[in-house]
């Protein structure tokens, strides 16, 4: 497979077959009475790693979170961390910290004393303590909100205090629990960033319970894509949006087009998918398909060019009816209907103010796209 | 239509009012009354307090009135808190529902009721009936109050407050002292006044459960009155409403303040941002 996209960094310990995962979750199962929260789950996770659980709410990512801290226990399966069974330790006796959902902060402390919590239960000399707070309260920028209590602050500087609170054990492991859902839009993408310094500056290892794919795309190496207590997949960023391995990731990562088909022949790692529409698209990088295997070909808006004349050296091209514009600024998309009824997104990237060629309702138009524009999706 | 006061709504107030405190009224100014008949008035005078203060039996009373209100209220918070934590925490053990009906039943059992059985028990088990058989009754019938009042601060406590104490490296038992005590402390400071208080005015169950030597307040006025109603009794019972009233007023002013502290604090935060 060709390369995907470029990862900010060279780091990717989880193709090397040398490298030991530091978190390693062993057929977990967790069931609350007949309610099977996550379903015989295996998954590794490795030091210093951003990780992304993402999925929608019930999915298990937070039931998952809870056992890595210790909140619940497995009904069975084995979690390591370094190598060592977590099974039977307390939380107050695991090397993880983690910032909650509601921040949880302790209302009748000041900031100072919420930090410092934390460091005085390990019998940290007073001193030390006062300079650990202090170099805490400077990550965060809220040195002069020291004697203030939480519910003097807003809700960005609460967001910082729980962070500086949960980092301040130096804990070998951060979980993060929907870290920025109670921010608003703008200050969200702020504290993104400030969490990527954050756990590059620290040499942590982050794991991130989050359900908007926009937060776990920024922020993660690597993301879990969770659905009814199972990992759907597992890779970074660019392959969860370029190589999705199931229908249901393509569906849940950004916006995708989904041409059902049947496989007519394979040449080698190029497949030829006869649609339900009847026209022929052929493939490049078909995965594992055979011939005569039903699938679906997922195809991104932004990979298909929409014209109002039949390209002449497109490999792959349908005729349709303009249905839909959505103008959005910076793009337009189409929605293209084609012969068999089926409506097609394609979004046009608006790099010049007028358009030659405006393409408006009720046109025929022409949707083409290159053999490795897709993936070609068993699952 | 909201906030104006009609003719009627100013009669309701009044009389309502009046229902309420024209009794209480009538004592306190008859307690200043200077004629040894209650019902005459001879005229200002404060000599029936000044009398109080040489009245030994009253006196004593009180002081064996506060003592038990101390301890048994005390005690009562204590079994009390604990009962609300197990209640509302321990939500999946056989016979929850029995239990926490079980708990609240006192509330609403007769108090003749109650204070019989508890002076078949102490006599069944051959304890001397006395200051310490008033003290464990009280302990007995306010401890349910105290629960409700904690079982309903306890509901909306945030757990994960508790996760957080934890997760950070505090022991349970840490933990309930430094952050769930501290943060359930007005329910708790409430539940002990409540108990105090209803200790302090009981007079029945102190009745069945009393011996000699231990005579509480309310039950030598309830038997000086039998002999007929002296003004010092209204001399007393002046006090003791004005005792409550400073109370209540404390505690409202107390938490206005601290309301106005809050939203005042919440405000500027907001405003910061």
């Amino acid at each position: 497979m060709k390369s995907l996209g470029s990862i900010r960094r060279s780091f990717a310990p989880w193709n090397d077959p040398q490298a030991r995962p530091y978190i390693s979750f062993q057929n977990v199962t967790k069931r609350f009475g007949d309610f099977t929260a996550v379903n015989d789950l295996s998954l590794d996770i490795y030091e210093r790693e951003f990780f992304a659980l993402l999925g929608a709410s019930g999915c298990g990512k937070s039931t998952l979170l809870r056992m890595l801290a210790g909140f619940e226990t497995p009904t069975s399966g084995r979690i390591l961390l370094d190598g060592q069974d977590l099974a039977g330790i307390p939380p107050y006796k695991r090397p993880v910290n983690m910032m909650f959902q509601s921040y949880a902060l302790f209302p009748h402390m000041t900031v100072e004393a919420n930090i410092a919590f934390g460091l005085k239960q390990d019998g940290m000399p007073k001193a030390q303590i006062a300079e650990r707070v202090a170099e805490m309260l400077k990550l965060v920028r809220l040195e002069q909100f020291a004697k203030r209590k939480p519910h003097q602050l807003s809700g960005g500087q609460r967001q910082r205090v729980a962070l500086a609170r949960s980092v301040a054990k130096r804990p070998k492991v951060l979980l993060l629990d929907e870290p920025l859902g109670a921010l608003d839009k703008k200050l969200r993408e702020a504290t993104q960033f400030e969490l990527m310094d954050l756990q590059q500056d620290l040499g942590l290892t982050f794991v991130v319970v989050t359900h908007d794919q926009e937060e776990a795309m920024t922020m993660a190496d690597r993301i879990a894509i969770m659905d009814k207590g199972k990992v759907m997949q597992v890779a970074t960023p660019a392959e969860i949006y370029e190589a999705p391995s199931s229908r249901f990731v393509a569906d849940f990562v950004g916006s995708v087009n989904m041409l059902e088909g049947t496989v007519t022949s394979r040449n080698g790692n190029s497949v030829v998918i006869k649609g339900n529409s009847g026209a022929q698209i052929s493939v490049e990088n078909a995965g594992d398909a055979a011939p005569g295997a039903d699938v679906a070909f997922a195809i991104r808006p932004e990979k298909i060019r929409v014209t109002s004349k039949r390209p002449e050296t497109a490999a792959n091209a349908m005729e349709g009816e303009v249905w839909d514009i959505a103008y959005l600024g910076d793009m337009t998309v189409y929605h293209i209907k084609l012969g068999d009824g089926q409506v097609v997104k394609a979004s046009a990237l608006n790099s010049a103010r007028v358009s030659e060629d405006p393409l408006t309702w009720s046109d025929r138009a022409w949707i083409s796209f290159a053999p490795d524009a897709g993936v070609v999706l068993t699952r | 239509m909201q906030g104006k006061l009609s003719r009627f709504n100013i009669t309701a107030l009044v009389l309502g009012f009046a229902f309420l405190y024209l009794p209480i009224v009538l004592l306190v100014i008859y307690s200043f009354n200077d004629s040894k008949l209650v019902t005459v008035w001879g005229g200002f005078s404060t000599r029936w307090y000044a009398s109080l203060l040489s009245n030994h039996l009253l006196l004593d009373a009180a002081w064996v009135t506060a003592r038990v209100a101390f301890i048994s209220a005390t005690v009562a918070t204590v079994l009390g808190t604990l009962a609300a934590l197990a209640l509302v925490r321990y939500t999946r053990f056989r016979g929850r529902f029995l239990f926490s009906g079980m708990v609240f039943a006192p509330l609403v059992m007769p108090e003749v009721i109650t204070g019989l059985s508890l002076l078949l028990l102490f006599v069944a088990v051959g304890l001397d009936r006395g200051f310490l058989t008033i003290v464990l009754a009280h302990i007995t019938f306010t401890m349910c109050f105290v629960a409700v009042v904690v079982q309903s601060r306890l509901m909306s406590f945030d757990r994960s407050l508790e996760e957080a104490a934890m997760d950070l490296g505090a022991t349970p038992f840490r933990t309930f002292i430094h952050v769930t005590l501290p943060v359930i402390l007005p329910a708790v400071v409430s539940g002990w006044m409540l108990a105090f208080t209803l200790s302090l005015d009981d007079l029945v169950i102190a009745s069945f459960t009393s011996g000699p030597g231990a005579t509480t307040l309310p039950m030598r006025i309830y038997s000086q009155v039998r002999l007929g109603v002296t003004p010092e009794i209204n001399a007393v019972c002046t006090l003791l409403i004005g005792v409550v009233t400073i109370g209540v007023l404390a505690a409202a002013i107390v938490n206005k303040r601290r309301d106005i502290q809050r939203q005042r604090d919440e405000q500027a935060a907001a405003q910061a941002n």
